[in-house]
């Protein structure tokens, strides 16, 4: 069987889905685009940013990353372009963009 | 016995007509043949009428349906023969054999009557059964009055496989090992 | 050496169950197969099988349980009837999807309503189109075959899927015979330890099994489940030659019966098979070229092999132990033609429903369909195409 679940992406063929739509691997969803959903993109103004971080928490999909206390630019591999995000910013430092990139 | 016999039972529903008949497969199986046992079912109920089957054979069977022309007839509740039409089909040269007090002769107008010629056969199972187990219990002495009629197997191979049968399935209770074996011995001579 | 015995069709898959010994087995009681649980559960408790026997509160949970089984790696099986069956509707085809190797008895019986406890094959039927292979029985030796035989072909690499083992209710599951039985270390050689490749117990190998599929994998994995089923089919040839060399017993996806130069040619599955053997010696012994074909794999349907075996006949005579009400054909009505018209055999056909909820089959209510099939090739015209068999009125 596959294990890559990146190889398991919509345009795998029968001969290749792993038998039973079976995920092998533990903690797989990193490795998968489930960013294609998205129909609004969040943009992130930096300079509005004052690294509150209350965008983090509030985010379903676990894709605003953080690293040494400061968060990232979007992980636009598995954001949905919910809005969340930008309805908490107290600092209007997000806005949705139509599109999904 | 001829290479095929099929049987018919009836009795009422927890009578141990089809045990009786699951027995009878068993005795034949134990003497070489081929057998089939099975019951007509329907939704059990105490005292209904019920139908029971045997094919014996000395050639492997394949037809499984039910039995329309039997070689022999055996009825475990006399009752019966007014309700139902016990010697439908039974074969030129077969027997109905009858749990009865009465004797054949006695039941001969009765089954002429229905346009019944052949030959009879009466077994009173339940004196038997009363004097040697104490209740009613007909399977043992029918069985015995069934191998009898059709010769299906001799006398003393059939009582010594159910003196062995009877050790197997009365293993926690011996003491009614003996009654029914003295049922079989009685009901071998009986039968008539 | 085999062991001369005879047995209900119930005591005989319950005796291979006790010699597969599978892991799980979780079941739900239902007349005519409630014996087959009891029996098995009268094993577990007198220590004849290391088993875990789960007495589950409904059929649906005897599949989940059986799948779930299964998923974590286990040898696992059920056994059911009629609506039962249906109460498992929605796992059936889970099993099938999620590709778990998993067996179930089935005894054949009628599908409310009317309510009726007897045979017909409408409970299989209803299972037909779920992704499992299916094979059906005569007698209680074939059940008892092809118990031994299932896990083998369901576990295979090539396979890896359900597989039900039908025998008709009553008729096969409530009648003693006699029947061969193998050795129980001779089976359990044969059907041999089951080590899945992937299983949710393997801490060293996370897995998630049974996931969402969105719009663009589901026909990939339908497409993948028909691979799999006519994988089987070479798989259940190989497992029944295996099968042959330790019981001298023969299995194919059919038997044909008399077939060589038959002109009039029955279909039929189960116990009304045996039935329409002693039909077709009798019209032979009359010189009447009769022929028969049993079908045992019904899923996958084996087609081209079917046709092949009707290829010379005069006329065919389809027998469906279930009525589907498409008013054309019944189930393996349809499938057998389907295999004659793609084979461009053009035999006059002829349908038939029969046996529904334990209507009794007999030697001569068979005949007559012989009959009525050299009327047809006499007339050379079919007449009505779908009828019923001992039908009053």
């Amino acid at each position: 069987m596959k294990t890559d679940i990146r190889k398991q992406d919509i345009d795998v063929t029968w001969q290749n889905l792993n038998p039973g739509t079976v995920v092998t691997g533990g903690a797989t969803a990193p490795e998968f685009n489930t960013g294609e959903w998205r129909v609004n993109v969040p943009v992130l103004d930096m300079d509005k940013c004052k690294q509150c971080l209350m965008c983090v928490p509030v985010c379903p999909d676990s894709s605003i990353p953080v690293k040494n206390q400061k968060r990232e630019d979007f992980d636009l591999m598995h954001c949905k372009g919910c809005g969340i995000c930008a309805k908490v910013c107290p600092f209007g430092a997000i806005t949705m963009k139509e599109g999904d990139e | 016995m001829k290479d095929l016999i099929e049987i018919r039972w009836h009795g009422r529903g927890g009578q141990g007509a089809k045990t009786a008949a699951l027995l009878l497969a068993d005795v034949a199986f134990n003497n070489g043949l081929y057998v089939q046992g099975f019951p007509e079912y329907g939704p059990e109920r105490m005292g209904a009428p019920i139908t029971a089957y045997n094919r014996l054979s000395r050639n492997p069977i394949r037809v499984h349906s039910n039995i329309y022309e039997p070689d022999y007839v055996v009825v475990v509740d006399e009752s019966l023969i007014e309700s139902v039409d016990v010697t439908a089909g039974i074969k030129e040269g077969g027997a109905i054999i009858i749990n009865s007090h009465k004797s054949s002769n006695e039941l001969k107008p009765l089954l002429e009557e229905k346009g019944y010629h052949g030959h009879i056969y009466t077994i009173d199972a339940r004196k038997i059964s009363i004097e040697t187990l104490g209740k009613y219990f007909p399977n043992s002495p029918m069985l015995a009055a069934v191998v009898k009629v059709t010769g299906v197997m001799e006398e003393k191979a059939f009582l010594e496989d159910m003196r062995k049968s009877y050790a197997h399935k009365f293993a926690s209770k011996p003491s009614v090992i003996d009654g029914n074996m003295k049922a079989l011995e009685i009901a071998l001579k009986e039968v008539h | 050496m085999s062991i001369r015995e005879r047995l209900s069709g119930n005591e005989a898959i319950a005796t291979a169950m006790r010699q597969i010994n599978p892991d799980v087995v979780a079941a739900f009681p239902i007349t005519p197969s409630t014996e087959i649980p009891q029996y098995f559960s009268s094993y577990v408790a007198n220590g004849k099988v290391d088993s875990v026997f789960v007495p589950v509160e409904s059929e649906h949970s005897a599949m989940s349980a059986t799948i779930g089984a299964s998923a974590a790696g286990a040898r696992a099986m059920t056994a059911t009837s009629s609506c039962g069956l249906a109460y498992m509707w929605e796992m059936l085809y889970v099993a099938a999807s999620d590709r778990l190797p998993l067996a179930l008895a089935l005894v054949n019986r009628a599908l409310s309503g009317p309510i009726n406890i007897n045979c017909d094959h409408s409970d299989a039927m209803g299972a037909r189109d779920a992704g499992w292979i299916q094979l059906f029985s005569e007698n209680n030796q074939e059940a008892y075959d092809n118990m031994v035989m299932a896990f083998r072909i369901s576990e295979h690499p090539d396979v890896r899927l359900p597989i039900m083992v039908c025998q008709d209710g009553f008729i096969i599951s409530h009648g003693v015979e006699n029947i061969e039985l193998l050795e129980d270390d001779v089976v359990k050689n044969f059907v041999g330890e089951y080590r899945p490749e992937h299983y949710l117990l393997n801490a060293s190998e996370p897995l998630a099994i049974g996931p969402y599929a969105n719009p663009p994998y589901v026909m990939e994995a339908k497409r993948a489940n028909l691979q799999a089923l006519e994988n089987s089919k070479k798989v259940m040839l190989d497992v029944a030659a295996d099968f042959e060399r330790i019981s001298g017993r023969k299995y194919s996806f059919f038997e044909s019966y008399r077939m060589e130069d038959a002109d009039y040619a029955m279909v039929i599955m189960g116990s009304a098979a045996g039935t329409g053997k002693d039909a077709v010696d009798a019209l032979r012994s009359m010189g009447i070229r009769a022929g028969l074909i049993k079908v045992r794999m019904f899923r996958p349907f084996p087609a081209s092999q079917i046709a092949e075996a009707l290829k010379n006949v005069k006329v065919v005579a389809c027998m469906d132990r279930t009525e589907s009400f498409n008013t054309v054909t019944g189930p393996l009505g349809a499938d057998v033609r389907c295999a004659l018209y793609d084979a461009g055999i053009h035999a006059k056909f002829v349908n038939y429903v029969y046996g529904l909820g334990g209507r009794d089959v007999t030697v001569a209510s068979l005949t007559s369909v012989y009959e009525d099939m050299m009327k047809i090739a006499a007339d050379g015209t079919v007449g009505q195409t779908y009828r019923y068999l001992s039908l009053k009125g």
